[in-house]
């Protein structure tokens, strides 16, 4: 059984929906990020997805796409991304995704790419601008190694799409919950849980929401209904807001305990 | 083989790398686009505009003066004499038109010269449509007469200052408000690039350029030209004029990026000539990137050409062979720009004005009375402040 697969039976067993935080690797550099990750996981964090940053990330709001900037500030490459989870996994057992832009991808090698994630402990890919129809190279070369490719559904998706997405996912399905870029929102999507119901009626597979997710209210209300809840902007924010102060890490560290305790249902 | 295949990829190139939430629009665009570019109606009306509108067919030119200096037949076909004074109105025209009739309220756009953003603004206006046009912060400032011109026509500009603040981000910030208003939005793109099938409707909307100076060549001269040749930037104008010739195969065709201060010394255009595969703004294409993938900033003196990916069909051509893609200099380009004000009477776009160089450098191998055809896709009035900066003159 996979990483994810397991985390989502155990949380089952503890009335508990998974917390899944997303921070984009190397910002604002690959240290601050290796301790992030130790806060994010000790503060209850029961997945991570690890953006890869890219210098055109076009589904990313503002925040994302100031953290991808400032991450490529230094310089950039995939083995020290791959080289953080490695150390990540002296630790943690908690699900790690790689979560990105295609063409640094690509770039590094599918195959090789595919091959060094799974030595260094990471347990599937998703990646923003590679619809199903596109994917089929990067899925063969997941499924040789045995990790999940986890791939989006939007509030525009057709049943067909719902159908398509459903058939090719493992792990989870990822459902954006509103059309628009990533970023902190002040309230939620309407018909979430119509959509979830929706979703579940084609996959057996654990649904996350995610997109504009930053509070524990938001969270406490996904958490009715969904498996997993995402939140990336409303951390990073934190990190924004805290950036170079002693106290950093326990100001992310107390935010991310406070959406752990909304999932607790 | 007709390219795009059934799912949008020119060989290996093209397709639709687009975050989930727009892949039900770009299916909805493919079939209504299918149900209406063969519909009579539709066909009429678009001749319509091209004609009344755009002022369409415009002029195959015999340069007669650079022909005697160079000792070969050139044509110029003439898309600087259309409104605005580009080829980019013949695609805003048809797509406005395709955004009408699928009940689309609100209309995007990118744009790097302004040249589109124009064209864009300008159809948005004659059929009352809300238009916002997406331009990087620093072509905002280098180009502020098309601004202008964008704002007299209504149109909104939204100046972005993400990333390199040029075209490419320009792009990505119009994606970003298509992912999120993509219910009532259109969004009109300017090249052949971007996902399928946008650089399929790009090409059939530009290509009246070719199929005119196909039958135009044919009655002036009786035979069809030995070259066709156009610049390259995003490649919409060089599509246009390249797709009805593809067939013929006699027709050699050359599209011609911008070098910048020369490939190898600084930044430069040039995707095809220096670039590799990858995958930006929704297709797989040549790119300027690094060995990471991390997209380059590009460099022209012609702000239409300073995009670091191109369409997916001219990196088809090129690795099928049908097309050759050569580069030009800035200063190479800039000077083929004064021979033509100086000879022609006519002042290109510092666009074009890289294909004219091309054949002022390519003359010397053809066969005497060579019949070449350029694209003059654009008038060089928006470029004057560039060149007298070089000159170090004041306009």
């Amino acid at each position: 059984m996979s990483r994810i697969a397991k985390m989502f039976d155990e949380l089952r067993g503890k009335k508990e929906k998974a917390l899944i935080a997303y921070i984009t690797a190397g910002d604002p550099d690959m240290a601050t990020t290796e301790q992030l990750l130790k806060c994010l996981v000790e503060s209850g964090t029961d997945m991570i997805e690890l953006g890869v940053p890219f210098s055109d990330p076009m589904a990313d709001g503002p925040t994302i796409q100031a953290a991808a900037q400032r991450a490529l500030e230094h310089p950039f490459s995939i083995q020290a991304i791959l080289g953080l989870v490695k150390k990540f996994r002296t630790y943690s057992q908690a699900p790690l995704i790689l979560f990105g832009y295609y063409n640094p991808l690509l770039q590094y090698g599918l195959e090789r790419l595919a091959h060094d994630a799974r030595e260094a402990g990471v347990d599937g890919f998703l990646v923003v601008d590679l619809p199903p129809e596109e994917a089929a190279d990067l899925k063969k070369a997941v499924d040789i190694q045995q990790l999940d490719m986890i791939f989006l559904l939007a509030p525009t998706s057709t049943d067909e799409r719902i159908r398509k997405v459903s058939d090719i996912s493992s792990g989870f399905v990822y459902y954006v919950s509103i059309t628009g870029v990533t970023g902190a929102r002040e309230s939620l999507a309407d018909m979430m849980e119509v959509s979830v119901n929706k979703i579940r009626q084609f996959t057996k597979l654990p649904v996350g929401i995610g997109f504009g997710v930053s509070s524990p209210e938001h969270v406490r209300e996904i958490a009715g209904f969904a498996d997993a809840v995402i939140v990336g902007s409303a951390i990073i924010k934190q990190l924004e807001a805290h950036a170079g102060m002693p106290d950093m890490l326990s100001k992310v560290g107390s935010f991310v305990k406070q959406l752990k305790e909304a999932t607790r249902i | 083989m007709n390219y795009p295949d059934e799912t949008g990829h020119y060989g290996p190139y093209g397709g639709r790398y687009v975050s989930e939430t727009l892949m039900p629009a770009l299916i909805e665009l493919e079939q209504s686009y299918n149900l209406y570019r063969n519909d009579p109606e539709f066909k009429a009306e678009l001749a319509y505009f091209l004609h009344e509108f755009v002022g369409r067919p415009n002029p195959l030119y015999f340069a007669q003066r650079l022909s005697e200096k160079l000792g070969i037949k050139v044509y110029l076909k003439r898309e600087d004499l259309n409104h605005t004074g580009a080829h980019k109105i013949n695609n805003t025209v048809g797509q406005i038109l395709l955004a009408r009739r699928m009940g689309k309220t609100r209309i995007i756009a990118e744009t790097g010269a302004g040249q589109h953003g124009v064209a864009t603004a300008t159809v948005a206006a004659r059929f009352g449509l809300e238009c916002d046009v997406f331009m990087g912060a620093e072509d905002v400032k280098r180009q502020e007469p098309n601004v202008f011109r964008m704002k007299l026509l209504g149109a909104r500009v939204i100046p972005v200052t993400s990333g390199s603040q040029t075209l490419k981000d320009a792009m990505n910030e119009a994606m970003r408000d298509w992912i999120t208003y993509v219910r009532n939005t259109f969004y009109i793109i300017g090249s052949v690039a971007g996902p399928h099938p946008y650089p399929l409707i790009v090409r059939d909307f530009q290509r009246v350029i070719g199929d005119e100076a196909k039958s135009q060549i044919l009655e002036k001269e009786g035979r069809l030209p030995d070259l066709v040749t156009a610049c390259v930037g995003g490649g919409s104008n060089a599509m246009g004029l390249f797709y009805p010739f593809i067939g013929d195969k006699g027709v050699v065709m050359v599209g011609v990026e911008a070098a910048g201060h020369g490939i190898g010394n600084g930044p430069h255009s040039a995707s095809l000539c220096a670039g590799r595969q990858g995958v930006l703004h929704g297709a797989k294409s040549y790119l300027l990137q690094d060995e990471q993938g991390q997209i380059s900033t590009a460099h022209s003196i012609a702000p239409g050409l300073d995009y670091p990916g191109v369409g997916p069909e001219h990196s088809w051509l090129k690795d099928s062979g049908r097309a050759q893609y050569v580069s030009v200099t800035d200063d190479e380009a800039l000077a083929a720009f004064h021979e033509l004000c100086l000879t022609e009477g006519i002042i290109p776009a510092l666009e074009s004005s890289h294909a004219v160089a091309y054949v002022m450098k390519a003359a010397a191998t053809l066969k005497k009375d060579s019949i070449v055809i350029i694209n003059l896709s654009g008038r060089g009035d928006k470029d004057i402040h560039i060149v007298a900066e070089k000159m170090d003159s004041e306009v």
